[in-house]
């Protein structure tokens, strides 16, 4: 993250190293610092438009755009996966424009940029996992208007998700929510943790890694430091739970990982394999090795 | 298999190479040239460069070529290039007064200083298919060798046109231009592609965010205050369409320099206000602006800005083209397409997750349905067990 004013283009002819010019990279750092200063506090910040649509990542891609240096190497998952279609777009598009090294190993990426999951390889402090976010507060649901939510969240007013939370268990017997489950940071915001799953949830507490989450069309950034404290949201008669399967994934056996449900066949046969594709390849090659 | 398990790659590439053939359409047919876009074709041109919010003709053209027409994916190319540009400075507010009209009118004065002038309008014409266009080349155009009618007398090409609104600011009949709110006019306005919204917004914010707006999305909320969400007693004080010339202040030079002209449409709406809050009863002002000939949208956005205002003269603020929020929000093409169209994007883990909890909540209504003993699995509330879904299927 030791950026140079100007970069050498490394990328492509016309455009700027990783698309955006450094003026903005640096506007959007100011506000990743702010969100790093303040976890789970949304920053607004001047967001631009993109070469993709907004919904499709944009404020991952400027997160990601504006930290990127030339010898990060990047990886990007959707779903879990390195192959969906939108992860290689943005894969080939940061290719294109910045020129950087991608790797499909968690391991032996600096930068990760993800949508709908945290990979199940637990991750490192230097590593940079960007979230990319649709709608980034946590209230919008239950009250339409950003005056109003603003002000919920400078006073700490948080009763209302509460009571939502409370409806869900009086009208379903549990907590509904099972993905974008809302969390508390570091005893103070209530935070959207993105449509991760509700199963990766434990994931972001005390991570070692920086979390930082982009919303392109909303234009609010927020971040999780390393080692920062993120509390699900529950009650005590109501404890926050993750899911479990009762079935293995059918490429590695992992049992511990979150599963994508498959039908196979024009019966509905159903097949659960990893939905993060790292994690499987990884077991599966060390499943050969061994037996 | 959209989300193939690999070749997502190859796909892609595939996908935008029938793309590019399909765009060029029968190579029988000649090829659609930009210059003959943008000269024949300008009022897509002026669509696309107002909600692209960058004026440059040619660079649209190119878009709506690029895009096959689509006005949306043409005026969300040409912001893409915009982010790119380096910014330097802003340049000094349009002097519309200034504007070598081309067309100009007003509803609320019969006869008035400058005159009225119907311009190249399609007012008035019957909506009749000319079927002689088909003929194209064989068809004798529009004679090029006689210049097109001269401007009307009163008011000859380059005179500057006093606004009607001036004419009825002298009688104080009118509230004054440029001090929304008591703000001084000359404080740098600000910027919404640098500074994220925030609500309430100054008016100078919600009127850029306007500009950018989606003419269809406009068109109907300022249609449904006339309609009586929000009725707000417009006229149509003037609309005029012209040439204005932008002047830059650099901070090199003591002198403010021309650095060309641009075709502008603005729409000044009088409005009726009978007075309160202090302010005596007089007409408000609602006010539209858009790169060439757009006098729809100016229109509309006019009734929008107007609408908008509600809380400055304490009326009832109830329907929805007054609620800022959901106007200033959902009024981006770019934005709204972008993120309806990300609901093609895979959502399968959060579907499996959705999946998982109707299941569930399937299992024990059905359970809750059926009298005498309960399947042992009733109490499994909570997690994924998957291994009872039976009765899901019936």
């Amino acid at each position: 993250m030791t950026l140079q004013h100007e970069l050498p283009s490394t990328g492509m002819p016309g455009y700027n190293f990783a698309y955006l010019d450094e003026t903005t990279k640096r506007a959007i750092r100011r506000g990743l610092l702010k969100a790093v200063a303040i976890p789970g506090f949304q920053v607004p910040f001047g967001g631009r438009e993109m070469p993709m649509p907004y919904g499709w990542g944009t404020g991952g891609i400027q997160a990601t755009a504006s930290i990127l240096g030339l010898d990060d190497v990047l990886k990007v998952i959707d779903q879990g996966a390195d192959d969906t279609t939108n992860a290689v777009s943005i894969r080939n598009f940061f290719k294109q424009v910045a020129g950087v090294a991608s790797a499909t190993r968690t391991t032996e990426a600096t930068i990760i940029q993800t949508r709908h999951r945290i990979p199940e390889t637990p991750l490192q402090n230097g590593q940079i996992l960007v979230f990319q976010v649709p709608i980034p507060e946590p209230l919008r649901f239950i009250e339409p208007s950003e005056s109003e939510t603003a002000a919920m969240h400078a006073l700490g007013d948080y009763g209302v998700m509460h009571v939502k939370l409370y409806e869900d268990i009086v009208r379903h017997g549990r907590i509904a929510t099972r993905y974008a489950y809302p969390v508390e940071v570091n005893g103070r915001y209530v935070m959207d943790p993105s449509p991760i799953p509700r199963f990766d949830n434990p994931k972001l507490h005390m991570n070692p890694a920086l979390l930082l989450f982009g919303a392109g069309r909303e234009k609010r950034l927020y971040a999780l430091p390393p080692y920062t404290r993120v509390v699900s949201l529950d009650f005590e008669d109501h404890p926050f739970e993750i899911p479990r399967w009762e079935s293995a994934c059918a490429i590695c056996g992992s049992t511990e990982s979150y599963l994508d449900e498959l039908i196979v066949d024009d019966q509905g046969t159903r097949r659960y394999v990893c939905s993060d594709t790292d994690w499987c390849e990884t077991r599966a090659a060390v499943g050969e090795k061994t037996t | 298999m959209y989300v193939a398990v690999k070749g997502g790659e190859r796909a892609i590439e595939n996908a935008h190479r029938l793309l590019a053939h399909k765009r060029r359409g029968n190579p029988e047919a000649p090829e659609l040239a930009v210059s003959q876009i943008r000269e024949q074709m300008f009022l897509a041109v002026a669509r696309v460069m107002s909600e692209g919010a960058l004026h440059d003709p040619g660079l649209a053209a190119l878009a709506l070529k690029q895009a096959a027409g689509d006005l949306v994916e043409a005026v969300f190319l040409l912001r893409a290039y915009r982010t790119t540009l380096p910014r330097f400075c802003g340049s000094r507010p349009l002097d519309t007064g200034e504007m070598r009209i081309e067309r100009r009118i007003s509803a609320s004065y019969k006869d008035l200083p400058g005159g009225q002038r119907l311009g190249a309008t399609f007012d008035y014409t019957h909506r009749l298919l000319d079927f002689a266009l088909l003929a194209e080349g064989e068809y004798p155009a529009p004679r090029m060798d006689a210049p097109p009618p001269a401007a009307s007398a009163s008011a000859p090409e380059g005179d500057a046109v006093p606004h009607v609104m001036h004419l009825l600011a002298r009688e104080g009949l009118v509230e004054e231009a440029g001090s929304p709110n008591g703000a001084p006019v000359s404080a740098p306005p600000p910027d919404i592609t640098r500074e994220p919204i925030s609500f309430p917004a100054a008016r100078a914010k919600r009127l850029q965010i306007l500009a950018r707006g989606d003419e269809g999305f406009l068109l109907a909320l300022g249609y449904s205050t006339q309609r009586g969400y929000g009725r707000n007693h417009p006229f149509a004080g003037e609309i005029r369409i012209g040439r204005v010339d932008v002047w830059l202040e650099t901070e090199e030079l003591p002198f403010p320099v021309p650095t060309g002209e641009i075709e502008v449409s603005e729409c000044e709406m009088l409005n009726q206000f009978v007075g309160g809050r202090g302010q005596p009863p007089q007409f408000t002002r609602g006010y539209g602006l858009a790169f060439g000939q757009a006098e729809r949208k100016a229109m509309a956005m006019a009734l929008i800005d107007r609408a908008l205002r509600a809380g400055e003269y304490g009326e009832e603020a109830g329907a929805p083209a007054q609620q800022e929020e959901f106007v200033l929000a959902h009024c981006d093409n770019v934005e709204a397409a972008g993120f309806v169209s990300h609901l093609k994007l895979p959502h399968y883990v959060d579907f499996q997750s959705e999946l998982d909890l109707i299941r569930t909540l399937r299992r024990e209504y059905l359970n809750a349905q059926t009298p005498g003993p309960r399947p042992a699995h009733a109490d499994a509330a909570h997690g994924e067990a998957h291994d009872t879904l039976e009765e899901t299927h019936s």
